[in-house]
């Protein structure tokens, strides 16, 4: 392998270094060779070696550690490989910094959003080379080019928005158009679709053709597998850190590139449950009113139903649930739960009255990263496993044993912490908390945001479980696919009313999306 | 001696910081405690043996009431405890000049002192008796409870607990009760070793407090910690500060020498975590 590479490799011989710094537009823009990269536990990435071509659209795929996200933090700069070399734009590419692969050309929007949270949408977007004169800031100047930067991703804020106040769809769309602001050779987008709507997803790949035709290079990484056809030219897919293959995405369906990922075949959706039958009114929201002024929502989830909640982001979805939940405040509406009125001011409300909620964001809102997988379980009924206030350790292990092998947590025991567990793991350790407490009624936003192919099977299949025995679920996603498999009914919200009601049988993608844009058509006065 | 007082005061401040807070008011606190208590304890019109318990008690009750109102400001008006415990430490320094008229209160009854200069086992000063029953307390509590776990969840991450379906608030007002508390015990071994009631008792304790805290590994963003590690904190603060003594280092030199191991300390428990985990890596 490494002769081999020698014979090939661009610039091994410092003539060729010299004239491939004169010819830009030859050979590729980038090579890795042998790559690896270590971390204490784990081998993150393992004789990595592959090529990106120049102006190419290149997907990497594979599942959640499969090595993606170490491989772009090595091109972003955050840390250096251990072992093998790589090659930017012809020369050997060893950036010490995040700056210093910003300024050689890369630029990398990570799935995690890295903005500046209470400074302004320009400051942010402008933030490596503010315009200034004579150090102070031209913020004409500045608001100018950022307004330019918002039209080019369709982002209709005002440029002096304060970063914390915009809804996570708003702060990756920003962060696209960050990467926008100062032009790169190659930009590698990790996930950038995850919070995005369809007609927001559209938009991106709109940019990034536009992007493709000024010669950039797009690396990147999703786990919709739907969407990668319209970015891609050629995909590289990892497995457990190792390089399983390159090859052009043309005529690699779905299901091939799926075996490719896990290396066996998986259901890639849900599988709809026929023999459960709903029966009673497991959850029912009757008039709720976020504000004095907002439309009235009603709606009602059976015993074993499970309904799906569509719509573009900021639509009201995760508003409505949240204050279903009594983690935002409301002002008017009713909640029953099996059937009986219930008062809801605040989530301990709720968890009595056997509602929970899988919150969009697991990280921040869901799970304690610092404590043990058991902790994280048990943290929902304490009192169950006390007498005085006195722990009882040993029932708490057993509890959460018994949770763990149910739901097919990979973990080496239940005393590691959950942060260092994958996607789909932290959100199986989720949904266990809520078993454990009991819940009837179960409300899961966005429950598989950026989880990999497998553990999204193994979602569905635990959803249809917990249906069958008589929960109501209500799933809200952006993934309409994903609804449209595993729901009985669709609920789609659009600008913050309940537009429509698809049932299973009508389920039809352009009727679900064109419920979810007719409240925005209406409010412009299409 | 200075130990015994300090541990007390860390043992309820390591509460608050596990669960992300910090109190700044304890000094001033303890001096409110001492000048209540030793009101108490110097009424002529009393026995001692009405009077000491009634003193011990309203010790308690006027600390753990300051803790209690620096945690209800702070969760009534979602304020950082920083700001509102910097205010209790002026407010209980004032109250403390008020009620003891801006002196000294001397006079203790006899069995008060005598027991300070108690010695059981031949080794064990009673004030440190007191702090190892306080330091235990803690950490039955943050081990073996329910509450002690909710303290540890809520310095991890609040929003969560919160999301789980409980209250963080309660909590949150619980262990500044519990700092106040501390605070009033703090005041009685004051009381038992000095045998003075005075209104400018305790300044800087609340510092010493946080530096045993934080030299004892628990980190200031909470979640992580434990109160073993402050008594060896409050430990290593008394052995830095008794050597120096017996080095004959002069006056001016020893707080160059702790504040320097104080932030040497932490560098030190930042790079032992780093070495671990790269041991269990292999």
């Amino acid at each position: 392998m490494t002769t081999d590479f020698k014979e090939t490799a661009p610039g091994a011989d410092p003539v060729a270094i010299a004239e491939r710094d004169q010819d830009h537009d030859a050979g590729p823009i980038l090579k890795l060779q042998g790559v690896g990269k270590r971390f204490p536990g784990v081998v993150a990435l393992r004789n990595v070696t592959f090529e990106i071509e120049r102006g190419e659209g290149h997907v990497l795929l594979g599942e959640n550690g499969a090595g993606k996200s170490t491989l772009i933090n090595l091109l972003g700069g955050l840390f250096p490989p251990d072992e093998g070399s790589i090659w930017f734009n012809g020369a050997p590419y060893h950036p010490a910094s995040p700056f210093e692969a910003f300024s050689k050309g890369i630029r990398v929007v990570h799935q995690e959003l890295n903005l500046l949270s209470n400074l302004t949408v320009a400051e942010n977007l402008l933030f490596e080379q503010l315009p200034s004169r004579r150090g102070l800031v031209n913020f004409r100047e500045m608001n100018r080019r950022a307004t330019e930067l918002l039209a080019e991703v369709g982002l209709d804020i005002s440029p002096s928005t304060v970063v914390s106040r915009l809804g996570v769809a708003q702060m990756q769309l920003v962060e696209i158009a960050k990467a926008l602001a100062h032009e790169s050779k190659l930009l590698v987008l990790d996930e950038p679709t995850a919070t995005l709507t369809s007609k927001e997803v559209d938009r991106l790949f709109e940019i990034l053709h536009r992007l493709r035709e000024r010669k950039v290079t797009i690396l990147y990484i999703s786990h919709r597998l739907q969407e990668i056809y319209e970015v891609g030219d050629r995909v590289t897919v990892l497995r457990d850190g190792q390089h399983v293959t390159t090859r052009p995405l043309q005529g690699l369906v779905i299901p091939d590139i799926v075996r490719l990922m896990v290396g066996r075949t998986v259901e890639d959706q849900g599988v709809f449950r026929e023999d459960i039958q709903p029966s009673d009114e497991a959850l029912a929201v009757d008039n709720l009113r976020l504000t004095e002024t907002s439309p009235p929502i009603s709606f009602s989830v059976r015993k074993g139903e499970i309904v799906g909640i569509a719509g573009l982001v900021g639509s009201g979805r995760t508003e409505a649930v949240r204050a279903i939940f009594g983690a935002d405040p409301k002002v008017a509406g009713t909640i029953r739960v099996g059937g009986h009125a219930v008062t809801i001011a605040s989530p301990k409300d709720a968890v009595a009255a056997g509602i929970c909620l899988m919150t969009e964001d697991r990280k921040q809102q869901g799970l304690l990263l610092d404590m043990s997988c058991a902790e994280n379980i048990t943290i929902t009924d304490l009192k169950r496993l006390s007498r005085w206030g006195l722990l009882d350790r040993a029932a708490e292990n057993a509890a959460s044993e018994r949770l763990v092998a149910s739901l097919r947590v990979k973990t080496p025991t239940i005393f590691h912490k959950v942060g260092t567990f994958s996607g789909g793991n932290q959100q199986k350790v989720v949904i266990a908390k809520w078993l454990y407490r009991g819940s009837n009624a179960l409300i899961c936003d966005e429950p598989t945001r950026g989880i990999d192919v497998g553990a999204k099977a193994e979602i569905y299949e635990l959803m249809g479980r917990l249906a069958a025995d008589g929960k109501g679920i209500l799933v809200v996603s952006s993934d309409l696919p994903e609804l449209m498999s595993i729901c009985h009914r669709i609920l789609v919200f659009s600008n913050g009313r309940i537009a429509g009601e698809v049932p299973r049988a009508e389920f039809d993608q352009n009727r679900i999306l064109s419920l979810a844009y007719e409240e925005y058509g209406r409010a412009r006065g299409n | 001696m200075q130990i015994a007082i300090n541990t007390v005061l860390a043992a309820g401040m390591t509460f608050v910081i596990l669960t992300g807070g910090i109190d700044l008011s304890v000094g001033s606190v303890l001096a409110l405690c001492t000048v209540v208590g030793a009101t108490i304890m110097v009424r002529e019109d009393l026995s001692p043996w009405t009077s000491i318990p009634l003193a011990l008690l309203a010790c308690m009750a006027t600390g753990a009431a300051c803790g209690a109102i620096n945690g209800w400001v702070c969760e009534k008006w979602k304020l950082p405890s920083f700001i509102v415990t910097l205010g209790m430490l002026n407010v209980a320094s004032g109250l403390a000049r008020v009620v003891s008229d801006n002196s000294t209160i001397t006079g203790l009854p006899q069995p008060f002192v005598d027991f300070g200069n108690q010695i059981y086992f031949g080794v064990l000063p009673s004030i440190f008796l007191i702090a190892i029953v306080v330091v235990l307390i803690g950490w039955f509590i943050l081990r073996f409870t329910v509450f002690g776990r909710f303290i540890f969840a809520i310095g991890t991450n609040e929003e969560a607990v919160r999301l789980s379906g409980h209250n963080p608030r309660i909590f949150k007002i619980a262990v500044f009760t519990i700092s106040g508390l501390t605070a009033g015990v703090a005041a009685m071994v004051f009381l038992l070793r000095l045998n003075v009631g005075s209104p400018i008792a305790g300044i800087g304790y609340e510092l010493n407090a946080i530096a045993a805290v934080i030299i004892g590994g628990t980190s200031l963003s909470g979640g992580k910690g434990s109160i073993i590690g402050t008594l060896v904190g409050a430990c290593i603060l008394q052995v830095l500060a008794t050597g120096l003594q017996l080095l004959g280092a002069e006056d001016n030199v020893k707080p160059i020498v702790i504040g320097t191991v104080i932030v040497l300390a932490v560098v030190l428990d930042t790079y032992r975590n780093r070495l671990l985990r790269n041991l269990e890596a292999r």
